[in-house]
């Protein structure tokens, strides 16, 4: 059975995610499709960068988001102004639940009944779709891969490519199934029937709702990255265009997207550039023939607010969603996308799901990684992110008052026993002669020591303690 | 307090230490001088490697073999600029192999379905060229509306070969696009494209299935 279809991916348990993996790792279909996919952009991204000095180029990708961050109020203050000057509309929300009531007010005040989307991650974790369908608002994905995904009933699997868990034979099976195709092995002819279905959508839809790439300050522009073309079409077809994008998105200078923009594309499937880099600076003006008249931006903080009060946390804002982390992650590429149960899934996912749902919520996603190292070192704008996975380590099992709490569910995991048996170790540890003796002791019951330790001594043979300690056998050699 | 101000308050107000801007070092963009041939030749590689088509052409040159490809592809009929003097060169070269010219001169509104179904194949402008990533700069206008560029599954752009530039850098430092953006600027770089099907490479899925650029020497 798929792994996505097995739970409600609204109500999805994420601190279930052992069982996930589990069940992920058994399942062949998906440890080949995402590791055939994973190889493949892993190669790319690589070939992309020769030539460039890509050092150099990542310090200018992680400067320009720092300088954007380290001025983040001044800079939303003057895209607000920029973009209200152009005509556009700009809206703010604390939350989820707040962008999709402001997405389906505007909706309401234009009696639209129908919202074709071009991708964003961030409606995804406003579950703006459900939210709408809810309240008889239809809403339809038009990026071919979130367009299957949604045909399949279920979420995206990864960033950039959501559909890449399932492959050609159970796609032209749910299309079959759900739209009346031809069951085919023919991506060309599956991609062309999208192509007829989704026109007429364009077509008909009230209103065309996307996300952002880059959000620049100083111009008002909204900057869209995309292959298909159906970014163009959800953002001038239909008479309104909402975008939603996080508070962090926004960049000061025109400028600064080419190095965001290089970066992106390369890291995250090895293309040089899109086929359509979108820039939108406002509604159709008089005289134009085309374009929505009204055009809005939602800024979503859910979360992003909090992540900015830390000093260390807030490199987690820094990121431009190329999904590189996921592509080299060995975790990831194992597990697959849906097994983290979070909007986001890898190496960014575990680093930013905390901060939206909480480390009680959240508990596994820290722990989820063997902290190899692969995604702060592909990461185009250098987050330190097996750092801030530790921090993040430390922040759920950290019990002390004296550290005022950062993220919801501070010290979640923190077990008495635990603590107990750290706090003793690190008494023993300050104390010589405590330890010289506990060491002796150890090593003389080294008999009644353990076989099995956990989950520990499945797949390796425990550790045993060694005859003499260290310090006895030192003394011994006249040392 | 507004949504707006509890935000703006928040990061206005935030608890962590001053934070350092850093100095952004741009030079890592750019490209030693090239001469209007390289630049041809690296645009014709980069963007043939996505799918897009290159003719080189000279003034004179052109018509015919715009009127060649289409001909070939069985267009039944172009999307031509209104005013632009491409439009104008194409209605006034009186030649018989051209398909029929339409010209986009209404609202959308009032012609969409006819757009979407009927028409197989524009030609706009362009604002210059990208050398490094095999891009087209189109900055839609009343006269090159933005889906003339998207909705027919050929699109034929002109490009001056004096308007290529290096990079995306250069481009945007020479025609000073920080000084004001209009409606909706746009690189396009191929035909529209996916690889959502189990990464197996598709073209016009949205947008038109062949871009073929002519660029006037």
């Amino acid at each position: 059975m798929n792994q996505s279809t097995a739970e409600d991916p609204h109500h999805i348990d994420v601190k279930e995610f052992h069982s996930r993996a589990r069940a992920a790792i058994a399942n062949p279909k998906i440890r080949q499709n995402f590791r055939k996919a994973m190889d493949g952009l892993i190669t790319k991204r690589k070939d992309a960068f020769e030539g460039w000095d890509l050092e150099a180029l990542r310090d200018l990708g992680a400067n320009v988001r720092l300088r954007a961050l380290a001025n983040l109020p001044d800079l939303l203050e003057q895209l607000e102004t920029k973009l209200t000057a152009n005509g556009i509309k700009v809206h703010w929300a604390i939350d989820g639940d707040e962008a999709c009531r402001i997405v389906r007010n505007i909706c309401v005040a234009r009696n639209a009944k129908t919202v074709i989307k071009g991708k964003s991650m961030v409606s995804e974790e406003m579950e703006l779709n459900h939210y709408l369908e809810e309240r008889g608002i239809e809403a339809l994905e038009s990026d071919l891969g979130e367009y299957i995904v949604q045909l399949a009933g279920e979420t995206p699997s990864h960033i950039i490519m959501p559909a890449i868990h399932k492959n050609t034979g159970e796609i032209s099976e749910l299309m079959h199934e759900k739209t009346g195709t031809d069951l085919s092995n023919d991506v060309e002819y599956l991609t062309a029937s999208a192509r007829l279905q989704l026109r007429e959508k364009f077509m008909n839809a009230d209103v065309g709702v996307t996300g952002v790439n880059f959000a620049v300050a100083e111009t008002g522009t909204l900057c869209l990255v995309e292959n298909e073309g159906n970014g163009r079409m959800t953002t001038t077809v239909p008479p309104c265009h909402i975008a939603v994008t996080g508070i962090e998105k926004v960049v000061g200078n025109l400028e600064d997207v080419v190095p965001l923009l290089a970066l992106l594309t390369r890291s995250a499937t090895g293309q040089h550039i899109t086929t359509y880099f979108n820039m939108i600076s406002s509604p159709r003006k008089p005289g134009e023939l085309d374009g929505p008249e009204e055009v809005h931006l939602v800024l979503v903080d859910n979360g992003r607010s909090s992540i900015y009060q830390d000093d260390e946390l807030l490199d987690t804002l820094r990121c431009i969603r190329c999904g590189a982390c996921m592509n080299h992650c060995p975790v990831y590429t194992r597990v697959g996308g849906h097994t983290y149960g979070t909007t986001y899934p890898g190496p960014i996912g575990k680093i930013l799901m905390p901060h939206l749902i909480g480390l009680d919520e959240g508990r596994h996603l820290p722990t989820a990684s063997s902290l190899c190292g692969a995604c702060g070192e592909v990461c185009p704008v250098k987050i330190p992110i097996p750092d801030l996975l530790v921090r993040l380590r430390q922040e759920s099992v950290d019990g002390d008052k004296l550290n005022p709490a950062k993220i919801r569910g501070h010290g979640a995991k923190r077990g008495t026993v635990e603590a107990m048996i750290w706090k003793g170790w690190s008494w023993m540890h300050a104390r010589p002669g405590v330890y010289r003796f506990g060491t002796a002791i150890a090593a003389r019951l080294r008999k009644l020591q353990p076989r099995q330790l956990g989950g520990w001594t499945k797949y390796r043979t425990a550790p045993k303690l060694a005859a003499k300690t260290l310090h006895e056998r030192m003394k011994e050699r006249g040392q | 307090m507004s949504s707006r101000d509890t935000i703006l308050q928040r990061l206005r107000n935030r608890s962590g230490g001053e934070l350092v801007i850093p100095d952004c070092d741009f030079s890592v963009l750019q490209r030693p001088l090239s001469s209007v041939a390289e630049r041809i030749d690296q645009f014709e590689k980069t963007i043939e490697s996505v799918h897009g088509e290159v003719h080189r052409c000279t003034r004179e040159s052109w018509i015919a073999r715009l009127a060649g490809i289409l001909s070939c592809r069985g267009a039944r009929n172009l999307l031509v600029p209104a005013a632009h003097q491409i439009g104008r060169a194409l209605r006034d070269s009186g030649r018989d192999d051209l398909p029929e010219l339409l010209i986009y001169d209404e609202p959308i509104g009032s012609w969409q379905p006819h757009l979407f179904n009927e028409v197989d194949a524009s030609i706009t402008s362009t604002r210059g060229g990208i050398a490094e990533t095999g891009s087209l700069i189109l900055w839609p206008t009343p006269d090159e509306p933005r889906l003339m560029s998207l909705v027919p599954p050929i699109h034929i752009a002109v490009l001056e070969a004096s308007g290529l530039y290096s990079t995306f850098h250069e481009a945007m430092h020479e025609q000073n696009w920080a000084s004001g953006m209009p409606t909706n600027a746009l690189l396009v770089s191929g035909p529209s494209k996916t690889a959502d099907i189990e990464q197996t490479l598709a073209y016009g899925v949205h947008g038109p299935k062949e871009l073929i650029v002519l660029v006037v020497e």
